[in-house]
């Protein structure tokens, strides 16, 4: 049983993979904390605290519930919409949500504008600029969210939540695996459910520190 | 996005029906053929769903390849074509996989050094073809006889590597490796070797799968990484990716991508487990002397246990079935209680050996051999000897002038 943990960072100069470290995805029904396997329901719950907790709390949806490009995405992306409205209703005065979608993976130059964008590249910059604290990946490509997911851990403080249409990511903080309309409805309803019982922090994410 | 469920208990244009892959390795049944190597990847290739098979001949594959060009002939594959040399043939393999097709090809010892670029260039665009490696020799003065010294240049490719001794491994794990790599959080191609002409060009008993049910057909839009855009890596490789920029940002980026594809390495042992039912497997681990290795190797250790067991001397196997992910802690557990580590190899360097005593504690218990190359014959009896030798206990001379 490995010890690692996977948990906010600024972890490394090149954090590991959290695979390489013995952090196993969870199985159908599970979700993992910090690398550890938890029923489904607890990792709402928690999911729910973290946003409600968090000083800009940020939905970074990708390609794949963008465009409307099937129904099943149009139906993922409007439960997305749904999801950030509730975060709006439910988070107390001082507390930003955000909406920035990842709409794809190109190499882009300069740089972003992370005002409107992230991108797997360079993932840091959006989270920086936004000084975003607790953000969510959905509808992102596995290879991608992992890149991201990484790159975040190693520079900068913010917990990372992964709502993952396939096996999940171990590399986020927090991690649902096989995401639908339902499961990203549960959420929501738990952030409602939530409202109000949970202290937001004071401090937001920042490059080189932690909160 | 596509269902494979969906199929199930559906039937394909040459009237097989896509059956549930676990139901179709586990609970079918099972008939008893006398096949060769090459002729069980023939039957295997005709159950597996295959999109894309793409040949070039190189002994011992190349009857292989020309009979799955019989399969296109009669209809189970998708398209099949020969490719210019080697390293063409697998850049077309990149090409079949990145349109989302389910690929195959088959090479051997200087085919896969030659097309030994675009392997990690697979790995790394997460392409989940799979290649048959039937292992022979790879340097000047050329050989085409068995030997295992490719297999270590894949090590590090990022691949899956998988080493089968015999003809039912064969025709099991290829039907089984497409499931373990086509996972999305696996997604990774895989080198199903074997040792040329012992396994490839000798008949055996291999019990086969029935020819009218079939994989479910390869689904890309559970890829980990978008079908074929022209615009982002992987696909984008050479005009003006993050790759070639200099900063560090883009460094970071490439080894955050280094790192997914062996965590997608390691994801992939809890399929293998499942699939191959370990990634080893082990008799007589209480023994004070294991034999320890893979592919035919573990045959010939099979016979030098049964003529040391005539003498009265307990001897425990360890069959190594994947290199990649590497079965560390299945091998530290498995020879804890041994003093002696035998691992006899069909190559000159011992990779093997190396691979083992960096796995386990107390690694001067290793013996790197005894080892054969360039096509030679392991009789069982070196291998008795050997340990008979470590042991302390007077063995006959196997070579000599007879006196």
């Amino acid at each position: 049983m490995t010890q690692y943990r996977v948990l906010p960072g600024p972890e490394h100069f090149l954090p590991p993979s959290a695979a390489s470290m013995g952090i196993y995805l969870p199985n159908p029904g599970e979700a993992h904390i910090n690398g550890v396997i938890v029923p489904e329901e607890k990792a709402y719950e928690e999911a729910a605290k973290q946003f409600l907790m968090a000083k800009v709390p940020t939905l970074f949806p990708g390609p794949l519930v963008l465009w409307a490009w099937n129904e099943k995405a149009a139906k993922k992306a409007t439960a997305i919409r749904h999801l950030y409205n509730t975060l709006k209703e439910c988070v107390q005065p001082g507390q930003t949500p955000m909406l920035i979608p990842m709409p794809d993976y190109r190499p882009k130059y300069p740089k972003i504008n992370p005002e409107v964008e992230i991108n797997p590249n360079h993932p840091n910059l959006t989270i920086w600029h936004n000084k975003i604290d607790c953000c969510m990946f959905i509808g992102v490509h596995c290879h991608q969210a992992n890149l991201s997911l990484k790159i975040i851990r190693g520079g900068t403080s913010c917990y990372t939540i992964a709502m993952c249409a396939q096996a999940g990511h171990e590399d986020a903080m927090l991690s649902f695996r096989d995401a639908s309309v339902e499961k990203i409805m549960n959420l929501a309803d738990a952030v409602k459910r939530l409202k109000g019982t949970v202290n937001p922090r004071l401090t937001s994410a920042k490059s080189g520190a932690s909160n | 996005m596509a269902d494979t469920h969906s199929v199930i208990g559906t039937k394909n244009k040459k009237g097989q029906t896509f059956t549930d892959t676990w139901k179709l390795m586990n609970e079918a049944p099972r008939t008893p053929s006398f096949f060769t190597g090459s002729e069980v990847i023939k039957e295997a290739l005709r159950r597996a769903s295959c999109d894309v098979m793409i040949a070039y001949p190189i002994t011992p594959q190349s009857e292989a390849a020309a009979l799955i060009g019989e399969l296109f002939a009669e209809g189970y594959i998708g398209d099949y074509f020969r490719g210019e040399s080697e390293f063409a043939v697998m850049s077309q393999c990149a090409g079949a996989a990145f349109g989302g097709a389910r690929v195959f090809t088959t090479t051997a010892g200087p085919g896969t050094m030659r097309a030994m670029e675009n392997f990690p260039m697979w790995a790394g665009a997460r392409l989940p073809i799979q290649m048959i490696v039937t292992c022979r020799g790879i340097n000047s003065p050329l050989s085409i006889q068995p030997d295992t010294l490719e297999i270590a240049y894949l090590l590090n490719t990022g691949m899956l590597v998988w080493h089968a001794e015999t003809a039912q491994d064969f025709f099991d794990w290829i039907l089984k490796g497409y499931m373990v790599s086509e996972e999305p959080d696996v997604h990774l191609p895989l080198a199903l070797c074997c040792d040329g002409f012992f396994v490839t060009h000798t008949k055996d008993v291999v019990n086969l799968t029935p020819a009218d049910m079939c994989l479910p057909p390869y689904d890309p839009y559970r890829s980990p990484v978008p079908c074929m855009d022209m615009e982002c890596p992987p696909v984008r490789m050479m005009r003006d990716p993050f790759v070639m920029k200099s900063n560090y940002i883009s460094y970071a980026t490439h080894a955050s991508w280094q790192q997914e594809v062996w965590a997608a390495v390691e994801r992939s042992r809890k399929h293998t487990i499942k699939w191959l039912n370990g990634l080893i497997e082990t008799e007589n681990t209480d023994a004070e002397v294991i034999i320890v290795t893979s592919g035919t190797a573990v045959s010939q250790g099979r016979e030098a246990i049964r003529l040391l067991d005539d003498e009265g001397i307990r001897c425990g196997l360890v069959k190594i079935k994947a290199l990649r992910p590497w079965p560390g802690e299945e091998i530290r557990e498995a020879t804890k209680n041994a003093k002696h580590i035998i691992v006899p190899e069909f190559n000159v360097t011992g990779w093997m050996a190396k691979e083992i005593k960096a796995t386990i504690p107390n690694s001067e218990r290793v013996h790197a051999g005894p080892r054969v190359c360039g096509g030679m014959t392991m009789p069982p009896e070196i291998i008795v000897s050997e340990i008979k030798t470590l042991l302390g206990m007077r063995t006959m001379s196997l070579a000599g002038r007879g006196s």
